[in-house]
C-alpha cells in the first residue's frame, strides 16, 4: 500500500491540473494549473524508475553485489524538466503581451476570436 | 559513399544547426539571412529526395545515433535496441517529402512576405525549427524522441502564431490557446510514453510493437494517444484551437500548420497500424477514427460557411479536409483483420486516405498562401471589405481558382484523385459515410464560391486604386504548388503507384517494420 503513495501523489497532481485548467478563467491560473500536470508527470517517472535495492550506474563507485539501474527514466525526467521550463517562460510570456495589450489577464475580458 | 549512410541524421542535422546560426547572419546582414535559410532548406529537401529514392528502391533504412556503423541496430548481441534510433519507411520518407518542399516553399513566400526589418531572424530562426521538428517526429523510431520533437514542434509553432506582435491582441491570444492545447496533448503523450516504458522497458517503436500485449493500461495508453493526436490534429470535438492558430499566423507559417496537423495524423496511423496492428479491436477504432472523420467533415464545412474573415474561412476548411483522411484510414482500419474486405476495398480506402494528405497539404497550402497574398496588398482578411480584386491580382485569382477546384475535388486537379478513392471504397463498407462525404465537398465548393464573389470578382474599388500583383517570389511560391496539383491531378495513377502504394503497404505489414530493427527474430 505505501508504495502506492507515489502514484497517488501523481493522480492528485494531474487532477489538480486538469480542474484547474477547466474552472479557472484567470491565464496565470492555466499556466500554474499546466505545471501541475507536468510535475505529476516527472513524479510519475521517476517513481517508474525507482528499483528497490539497486545501485546508480556510476561505474568508478559500483559495488561488486548488487544490480545497477538504467538510468532510462532519470534521463527522460531530466529532459522532461528542461522542456518544461520552456513551456512555462512561452505561456508566461504570452500572458503578458495579453496582459499588456488589453490590461486584464481575465479570460471572458480578453476573449475576442469567436465562432 | 560515406556520406549517404549519415543522410537520415543530416535531414535533421542541416536546418538544427542553420536555425542557430541564422540570428548571426541577420546580425552580420539582414538580406542575407532569407537565403541563408532557404539555402539550409534546399540542402535538406535534396538529402530528403535522396533518401527517399533509397527508400523505395533499397528498402526500409535504419540510422542509429553514436555507433560506429550507423545501421547498426543490435550491436554485442544486446536483445532490444537501447540508442536513439531514426527508421524510415516508405510512409515516413512521404511525409518527410511533404515536409521538405512545403516548409522550402514557405521560406521562398517569406522572402517578400516578411518585411519588418528588425525581427525577421526571429522569424527565420523560428521557420527552420518547426521544420527540424516536423523532419524529427516523421523520421524517429523513438518514442520519447518523438515525444521531444512533438515538443520542439509545438514551441517554435506558439512564437510564430504571435509573430505579428505586441501591436495586436488577437495573435498573442490564439497562441496562448494553441500553447495549453499543445501542452496538454505533449504532456499526455508522454504519460503514455511512460506506461509503456513502466510495462515493457523498452522505447523504440519497432520493439514495443514486438513486445505490446493489448492488456488494460495499454488500452488506457491508446485511448489517451489517440484523443490528444486527434486534438493536435483538429479533429472536431477538439478543434477549437485550429480557426484561430490558423488565421492569425503568417500565411507561410499557417502552410506549415497544416502539414504539422498532418504529422499528429501520421502518428496516430503509425500507433495505430504499427504499434498495435491486428491485435487492436479493429472494428471499434477504426469506426471512433470514422466517426471523428465524419464529424469534422460536416462541422468543419457548415462552420466554413458563415464565416467572414477569408482566413478563418480557409482553416475551417482545413479542419473539414482532415475529416477526409481520417476516414478513409479509419475504414481500412475497421476491415483490417478481414483479408478479403482489406483486398476489396480497404486497401483502397488506406491509400485514399494517405493520398489525401499529400493533397490537402498542397491545397490548403495554395489556399492560405493566396489568402497571404490578399492581406500583403489590402491590409485586411475581412471579407465584407474586398472586392474587384481580380482586376489588379491576375495571377492571384487563376492560383486561387485552382485551389478552389481542388478542394472542392472538381476532376482535373489532385483533390479529385484522392476523394474519388475515397467515394468509391467508403461506398462499400458503408454508403451513408460515402454519401456524407460528396456532400460536403460540393458544401466546400460552395463555401468558397461566396470567397470569390466578394473578393475577386464586381466593379472596382477606389481603395485599392494602388493594388499591384504580389512580389515574384510569392507568385513563384505559388505557380509550384500550382503546378504540383494539376501534375498530381492528371498523372494520379503514377503517384499512386509510386508513393503511396508503398507507404500504405509498411503500413499493414507491421512484420517488415520490425524486422528492420530487430532483425528476424
Amino acid at each position: 500500500m505505501i508504495g502506492n503513495f507515489p502514484y497517488i501523489t501523481v493522480m492528485i497532481y494531474i487532477g489538480c491540473g486538469i480542474y484547474i485548467l477547466m474552472f479557472q478563467r484567470n491565464l496565470i491560473k492555466l499556466a500554474i494549473g499546466l505545471n501541475l500536470i507536468e510535475n505529476g508527470m516527472n513524479l510519475f517517472l521517476i517513481t517508474l524508475g525507482y528499483r528497490k535495492g539497486g545501485v546508480a550506474p556510476i561505474y568508478t563507485q559500483a559495488p561488486v553485489g548488487p544490480v545497477m539501474v538504467l538510468p532510462t527514466p532519470q534521463a527522460l525526467t531530466l529532459t522532461s524538466i528542461v522542456i518544461g521550463v520552456a513551456t512555462s517562460a512561452l505561456i508566461l510570456s504570452m500572458a503578458m503581451m495579453i496582459y499588456k495589450h488589453y490590461g486584464s489577464i481575465d479570460l471572458d475580458e480578453v476573449r475576442r476570436l469567436r465562432g | 559513399m560515406k556520406i549517404f549512410d549519415h543522410i537520415p541524421a543530416l535531414i535533421v542535422a542541416v536546418p538544427l544547426l542553420a536555425a542557430f546560426l541564422a540570428p548571426v547572419v541577420g546580425r552580420i546582414n539582414k538580406k542575407a539571412i532569407g537565403i541563408f535559410t532557404l539555402i539550409a532548406l534546399a540542402i535538406s529537401l535534396i538529402f530528403t529526395i535522396i533518401l527517399a529514392f533509397r527508400v523505395f528502391s533499397i528498402g526500409p533504412q535504419v540510422y542509429v545515433f553514436g555507433e560506429k556503423f550507423p545501421s547498426l541496430t543490435l550491436p554485442s548481441g544486446l536483445k532490444f535496441p537501447i540508442r536513439i534510433i531514426f527508421q524510415i519507411d516508405a510512409l515516413g520518407i512521404f511525409m518527410g517529402l511533404i515536409t521538405a518542399v512545403l516548409s522550402f516553399l514557405a521560406a521562398f513566400y517569406s522572402l517578400a512576405f516578411i518585411n519588418k526589418k528588425d525581427i525577421t531572424y526571429n522569424y527565420y530562426s523560428l521557420l527552420l525549427l518547426l521544420t527540424v521538428s516536423m523532419f524529427g517526429m516523421v523520421l524517429t523510431g523513438d518514442i520519447f524522441n518523438f515525444f521531444v520533437f512533438f515538443e520542439i514542434a509545438s514551441m517554435s509553432s506558439v512564437a510564430l502564431i504571435c509573430y505579428r506582435g505586441t501591436d495586436f491582441g488577437e495573435p498573442a491570444e490564439a497562441a496562448f490557446k494553441y500553447m495549453v492545447v499543445s501542452s496538454i496533448s505533449a504532456l499526455m503523450v508522454l504519460f503514455a510514453i511512460s506506461i509503456y516504458y513502466g510495462q515493457y522497458d523498452v522505447l523504440n517503436i519497432a520493439a514495443l510493437a514486438k513486445a505490446i500485449q493489448y492488456s488494460q493500461l495499454d488500452k488506457i495508453a491508446l485511448g489517451i494517444l489517440l484523443s490528444v493526436l486527434a486534438m493536435k490534429a483538429g479533429a472536431v470535438p477538439m478543434h477549437m484551437w485550429t480557426p484561430d492558430a490558423y488565421s492569425e499566423a503568417p500565411a507561410p507559417i499557417a502552410m506549415i500548420l497544416v502539414a504539422a496537423s498532418q504529422v499528429s495524423l501520421y502518428a496516430i496511423f503509425r500507433i495505430v497500424f504499427t504499434l498495435y496492428n491486428i491485435k487492436l479491436n479493429t472494428l471499434t477504432i477504426g469506426w471512433i477514427m470514422i466517426i471523428f472523420g465524419v464529424l469534422s467533415m460536416f462541422v468543419g464545412v457548415t462552420m466554413a460557411i458563415i464565416q467572414k474573415d477569408i482566413k478563418r474561412l480557409i482553416a475551417y476548411n482545413a479542419v473539414s479536409q482532415t475529416g477526409y483522411i481520417l476516414l478513409g484510414v479509419g475504414v481500412g482500419l475497421a476491415v483490417l483483420t478481414n483479408p478479403i474486405a482489406l483486398q476489396r476495398y480497404g486497401i483502397v480506402a488506406i491509400e485514399g486516405g494517405i493520398f489525401q494528405i499529400i493533397n490537402c497539404a498542397i491545397y490548403e497550402g495554395l489556399l492560405f498562401l493566396t489568402a497571404g497574398a490578399l492581406f500583403f496588398k489590402t491590409g485586411t482578411r475581412n471579407l465584407d471589405k474586398m472586392g474587384g480584386l481580380a482586376h489588379y491580382m491576375k495571377y492571384t485569382t487563376i492560383f486561387f481558382i485552382i485551389g478552389v477546384a481542388a478542394i472542392s475535388g472538381l476532376p482535373p486537379f489532385n483533390g479529385f484523385a484522392s476523394k474519388l478513392l475515397i467515394y468509391e471504397s467508403v461506398y462499400k463498407f458503408n454508403p451513408l459515410l460515402s454519401i456524407i462525404a460528396m456532400v460536403v465537398s460540393i458544401l466546400t465548393l460552395a463555401s468558397f464560391i461566396k470567397v470569390f464573389n466578394s473578393a475577386f470578382l464586381g466593379p472596382k474599388l477606389s481603395q485599392f486604386k494602388e493594388v499591384k500583383e504580389v512580389p515574384p517570389s510569392m507568385i513563384l511560391a505559388m505557380a509550384v504548388l500550382s503546378c504540383i496539383i494539376i501534375f498530381f491531378g492528371l498523372f494520379p495513377d503514377l503517384i499512386v503507384k509510386n508513393l503511396v502504394h508503398p507507404a500504405v503497404m509498411s503500413l499493414i505489414e507491421q512484420f517488415k517494420y520490425t524486422s528492420t530493427v530487430l532483425g528476424g527474430m
